[in-house]
């Protein structure tokens, strides 16, 4: 690692730690929190949407399930809703293997378009199934009975697991990256037919990448239910939490590391903003904005913001070179 | 006789879900890319028919022109100023602007209509009638009917036509097509044009018998989807029969199960094509 490099990443560990420290007011530290669990689910739908290429709109319905179990759990036996979380992983894992089998056999489009069925599917049965509170939703314990019903007044612890579970997730990510599986990844998405040819078993990767990344979706729904308390249809499964998650990834940088949580640092505070700012009207106006910002990423830069500072970082170099020719050449 | 009604009442709505699902394959056969915001032109092609109706007080047919002229012009808007240019990028791209679009017109008609259901008066084409006990609304039965016709007009189009064999080169091969002396962008134009007009006259069609809200593409895309699938990616003859087979699967859900479940049934319906026998009925494999 450069000098360059690990120094920036000791700053950028630095100021996420040290931010609810630093902004004491509890809007910034809410702020900061949902920054972070944007940030999470976004990486996770990074890992198929971004490094394997395979682009899912309908990652809430991994979010939901994570999202659902622990209030499922702790309504029926009144379990910590930390028990239902790998419950919650459990489902997400078997959701993702029947999306993946069949569609990861054709071209991509079957997968974004069987993904987005099977989250609309699964909204209507949730939303009208009693057991999962139809269309009201389920509430999880309103005042904790101990640590482990993780109900916290303040947002700041919130704050510490959203983050260390976001670190957990990066570095694995990264270790990926640099592994025989983040090689098979990369070439599936450079071009699926060359990567069969040399060998790379497609599908198989493909709905590994798929249910790593559905667990991890889960994780970050459970997390959501654990701070919020509250779990429904539109927002555990409903099409704009999908969204939220491909637009945060694409606007960073789809396919790297640190894309997905660049992309939540802009928009969460965006849209808080707007949601603000308009009122009730508000959210047709942020989705009109988010629609057409997903437009111009797609039209004129599908790498995202780190793909652009890059081209742009490069070209500077490239002049300094230019500018310096005889130093270089002694 | 009720069991009777309820397979013409599918096959009708189906005919009107294969009229827009056609135009939604025969982009996708010609440039592999899937329209996700197909659902809200047809929902754009709906308020067209509302405000035609409300602001100039035109008839069915007036306000069926007017929408496909518009959805005409908006496919070809977007075509040249979105897809040309992503149609060729990584998968990312192509999926992100259409679903993009789709956010974007979703909820500018949310904005600017208000969440708030409206519908066309009844009785638009005179009563319902009674063939031999069932009965058949107007609306349905005219909507139905027209929609057949079109779509089979589009395939006729296709395959009868100068124009149609030189959309279907382009299809085949572009390269091969530009040394015939073809453009295929404008083929490719042409295309998004025609997309938009059946996706518009489809909403007037069905505009004269469901309500219209913002949200209404949502569930009409996905059944483009189930459709298309169905069907077999391309064809335009498939997406007829799967259209047909689509309305009559919803309809007796609805009748067997209660109307909520009716989507559940057509959404299961897609995964299980998915398994079975992904390249549809009509595809090639």
């Amino acid at each position: 690692m450069r000098p360059a490099t690990a120094a920036g990443w000791i700053v950028l560990g630095v100021v996420l730690v040290g931010f609810p420290l630093a902004l004491r007011d509890p809007y910034y530290q809410q702020l900061g929190a949902l920054v972070l669990l944007g940030a999470i689910s976004a990486s996770a739908w990074n890992l198929i949407g971004g490094y394997a290429g395979q682009v899912s709109v309908g990652h809430a319905v991994f979010f939901g399930a994570g999202a659902y179990m622990p209030l499922l759990f702790y309504n029926l036996w009144g379990w910590s809703p930390l028990l239902g979380l790998p419950a919650g992983i459990a489902v997400s894992v078997v959701i993702a293997f029947f999306i993946g089998v069949p569609t990861f056999r054709l071209a991509g489009h079957y997968f974004s378009m069987a993904t987005i069925a099977v989250a609309e599917l699964i909204r209507i049965l949730v939303g009208n199934w009693d057991f999962l509170g139809a269309s009201i939703g389920l509430m999880g314990p309103a005042t904790p009975r101990g640590w482990w019903d993780l109900v916290f007044r303040s947002t700041v612890p919130y704050y510490y697991i959203f983050l260390a579970v976001l670190a957990v997730l990066l570095a694995l990510t990264a270790v990926m990256e640099r592994s025989r599986f983040g090689y098979y990844l990369s070439a599936i998405r450079a071009g699926e037919r060359a990567a069969r040819s040399l060998g790379v078993p497609v599908g198989r990767y493909k709905l590994y990448a798929l249910m790593v990344s559905a667990a991890f979706t889960a994780v970050a729904g459970s997390l959501y239910a654990m701070k919020f308390g509250f779990i429904d249809p539109n927002s555990g499964l409903g099409i704009l939490v999908s969204v939220n998650m491909v637009l945060m990834a694409a606007l960073g940088g789809a396919g790297r590391l640190l894309g997905p949580l660049l992309g939540a640092a802009i928009l969460v505070p965006l849209q808080i903003t707007t949601n603000s700012l308009f009122g009730g009207g508000g959210t047709g106006l942020t989705y009109i904005l988010y629609g057409g910002i997903i437009m111009l990423i797609a039209r004129f830069e599908p790498g995202g913001l780190l793909e652009l500072w890059d081209r742009i970082h490069a070209r500077g170099r490239r002049r300094a070179l230019a500018a310096e020719p005889e130093r270089h050449a002694a | 006789m009720i069991f009777l009604q309820v397979i013409a009442g599918g096959l009708l709505i189906g005919a009107v879900y294969a009229l827009f699902s056609a135009g939604l394959t025969l982009v996708w056969g010609m440039m592999n890319v899937i329209n996700f915001a197909h659902g809200e032109f047809v929902m754009l092609g709906m308020y067209v028919a509302f405000w035609a109706y409300t602001l100039m007080h035109a008839g069915p047919a007036g306000f069926s022109a007017l929408a496909a002229v518009l959805l005409f012009m908006l496919g070809v808007f977007v075509y040249l100023l979105l897809i040309r240019h992503v149609m060729r990028g990584p998968m990312l791209a192509q999926i992100l602007s259409t679903f993009g679009l789709l956010l974007f017109l979703r909820y500018a008609a949310y904005w600017a209509f208000s969440a708030n259901f409206v519908t066309l008066p009844e009785g638009l084409f005179g009563p319902s009638l009674n063939v031999g006990g069932i009965l058949l609304s107007a609306p349905k039965l005219v909507g139905g009917v027209v929609a057949l016709l079109l779509t089979l007009g589009i395939h006729l189009l296709l395959t009868r036509t100068a124009v149609g064999s030189q959309i279907l080169a382009v299809a085949e091969d572009r390269q091969a097509a530009m040394l015939m002396g073809i453009r295929p962008d404008r083929m490719q134009a042409l295309a998004w044009g025609l997309a938009g007009a059946s996706a518009g006259i489809a909403g007037a069609l069905i505009a004269t018998f469901f309500p219209i809200s913002p949200t209404v593409g949502e569930s009409l895309a996905l059944i483009a989807f189930v459709v298309v699938t169905l069907g077999g990616f391309g064809s335009v003859p498939g997406a007829m029969l799967a259209g047909l087979i689509v309305g009559l699967i919803e309809s007796l859900s609805a009748y067997y199960f209660g109307p909520v479940y009716q989507d559940v049934f057509v959404y299961g319906l897609f995964v299980l094509i998915l398994w079975v026998r992904p390249h549809g009925l009509l595809g090639k494999a």
